[in-house]
């Protein structure tokens, strides 16, 4: 076993060795640009590009037609939300989404407030799953475009997608998700879920940084998006530049793996996920976060209350996780996704994400076990809230200056 | 971001961690932060006829940069005299720990923590509290 653990499989995955493999030609021999219609070199490129996107389409039930790359989520996610406003705003400018989204759909949808869209942020219940009443009842006539991701970065709540787009169909209205957590790790079929647009990237799932894609459908409906970027007219108009060829073919030998392998893989990781789950809540006071039954099957989001997270991941040296303390970040709050489940800060700063991935073995995990239950003990015996807490002091009746 | 090497040997082997009797006349208690900004620490000192700071314990709910500047301040606390004590300043804990500015609100912390261990020691012994300037927060 080689130290330090990477359990931090949400952030990004490392590359399949598989992956490399099949990227490599595409960096010298195969060098060419992919638009390049008239000699040898063109046609290798594309035709990597071709195939990789029968793998990627294949991977989550679509049409290779319907696969526009991109350099990752960040991006599928502006074009499909900023895209589809541009395209839609004539049939209205409203758009529902929800406070757990990723940046990237939050941000996107400030922008198209900004261009005089009307955004709903629905809030989510406190296990992470948004309420389908409610989504329905902030329907209008004037909604365009339901957004809801399919699994979270945070907590790997998987939302209800089946019913979200089922009632943003009844309604008129397109459905897109940012699948980036859950493409590749769980079976994802655009035509299954009634998906419309969905956004994914090569890093989350052992394929290389720089490349993701955006699904846009072609048929009932036909969707169009307009393009962000303006240029040669790739990838049917909506997404211009020159294609990133190794990277688009590491995608598509990432989706082919993930395809073949992803059931066995999901059986084993939510089994060492459960095992490790199970072994860290019987430490007192330690809470998981977010609903565990929809859940993807590689994550888990714990708190242990009376210890603050990054102190607790400084103790856990040999371990590298993530946390939502806000000692993490420069902005000194907590994560907005742990809040937003209604968690009080104080147990905002205490959680750990556990994010385990394709290359972690049993023995990864138990030493995982091992390293967390001795930082929260010693945190423990370092924190004052603990030992306020084993004298039975109510810790919301203290008045703290707050600084 | 990488930690100072005397961060992590304070984090490591935090000096003085414990609890002193604050039922005791002799002992001052300062607890500062709030479990929603992510700090509090808890810092008491034990205080000898002539002034002087002979003890000094803490316990810090905190990340490694405020688990390290308390015990670095009650290492700097003994033997000190209350005077003395008082000229302690956060950015000798900044130079000292060789604190990031985004970690500065630690050091600021611990300063906080030992005024007001300090006042608790004198209000409890008849003594007006010493005015704390605010100026840094």
């Amino acid at each position: 076993m080689n130290l330090p653990i990477y359990l931090d499989n949400n952030a990004t995955t490392p590359m399949d060795p598989r992956v490399l493999e099949a990227m490599l030609p595409y960096f010298n021999a195969k060098f060419g640009n992919a638009a390049s219609r008239n000699h040898a070199f063109g046609w290798a490129a594309e035709e990597g590009v071709d195939y990789a996107r029968e793998q990627v389409a294949q991977l989550i039930g679509a049409n290779e037609k319907e696969i526009i790359f991109t350099s990752g989520a960040t991006e599928s996610d502006n074009l499909a939300i900023k895209g589809v406003f541009e395209m839609y705003k004539d049939k209205g400018n409203h758009i529902i989404t929800c406070v757990t989204e990723h940046k990237a759909v939050l941000d996107a949808c400030k922008h198209v407030e900004k261009l005089g869209g009307s955004v709903t942020y629905l809030p989510v219940k406190s296990d992470g799953l948004i309420d389908l009443t409610e989504l329905e009842a902030a329907v209008t006539e004037k909604t365009i475009l339901i957004a809801i991701m399919y699994g979270n970065n945070e907590i790997g709540v998987i939302q209800p997608v089946k019913e979200i787009s089922a009632i943003a169909h009844k309604h008129g209205a397109l459905f897109m998700t940012d699948a980036t957590q859950a493409v590749g790790k769980i079976p994802v079929d655009v035509n299954a879920d009634g998906i419309d647009l969905m956004a994914f990237s090569g890093h989350k799932m052992y394929g290389p940084k720089g490349v993701g894609a955006l699904y846009v459908r072609r048929k009932n409906p036909r969707v169009k998006v307009t393009a962000q970027i303006d240029g040669g007219g790739h990838e049917r108009g909506m997404r211009s530049g020159t294609l990133n060829v190794p990277g688009i073919v590491g995608l598509g030998k990432a989706a082919e793996l993930c395809r073949l392998e992803m059931n066995e893989e999901a059986i084993r990781l939510s089994a060492l996920r459960d095992k490790l789950q199970a072994s860290l809540t019987v430490l007192e006071e330690s809470y998981v976060n977010g609903n565990v039954e929809h859940r993807l099957p590689h994550v888990a989001n714990i708190s242990f209350k009376y210890v603050e997270g990054e102190g607790l991941m400084m103790a856990m040296k040999d371990l590298a996780v993530s946390s939502g303390s806000a000692c993490t970040s420069a902005s000194l709050e907590p994560s907005y996704v742990l809040k937003s489940l209604g968690l009080s800060d104080d147990l905002a700063h205490s959680s750990i994400r556990y994010g385990l991935g394709r290359f972690t073995t049993e023995e990864e995990v138990d030493y995982a076990i091992e390293q967390t239950k001795k930082a929260v003990n010693h945190l423990r015996d370092l924190s004052p809230l603990w030992e306020m807490f084993k004298e039975g002091i109510d810790l919301d009746t203290v008045e703290w200056a707050e600084h | 971001m990488a930690y100072s090497d005397k961060v992590i040997d304070h984090y490591t082997n935090p000096r003085n961690v414990g609890t002193l009797d604050k039922s005791q006349n002799s002992v001052g208690t300062g607890l500062v932060g709030a479990p929603e900004c992510g700090d509090v620490m808890r810092l008491q000192i034990q205080v000898d006829s002539n002034n002087v700071i002979t003890d000094a314990k803490f316990k810090t709910f905190g990340c490694g940069s405020a688990i390290a500047s308390s015990s670095l301040a009650t290492e700097w606390l003994k033997g000190k005299s209350i005077d003395d004590a008082m000229k302690i300043d956060n950015m000798d804990i900044v130079e000292e720990l060789a604190l990031p500015p985004v970690k500065i609100h630690c050091s600021v912390l611990a300063e906080d923590a030992i005024k007001a261990a300090i006042n608790d020691y004198r209000v409890k012994n008849g003594l007006e509290a010493f005015e704390v300037a605010k100026s840094h927060h």
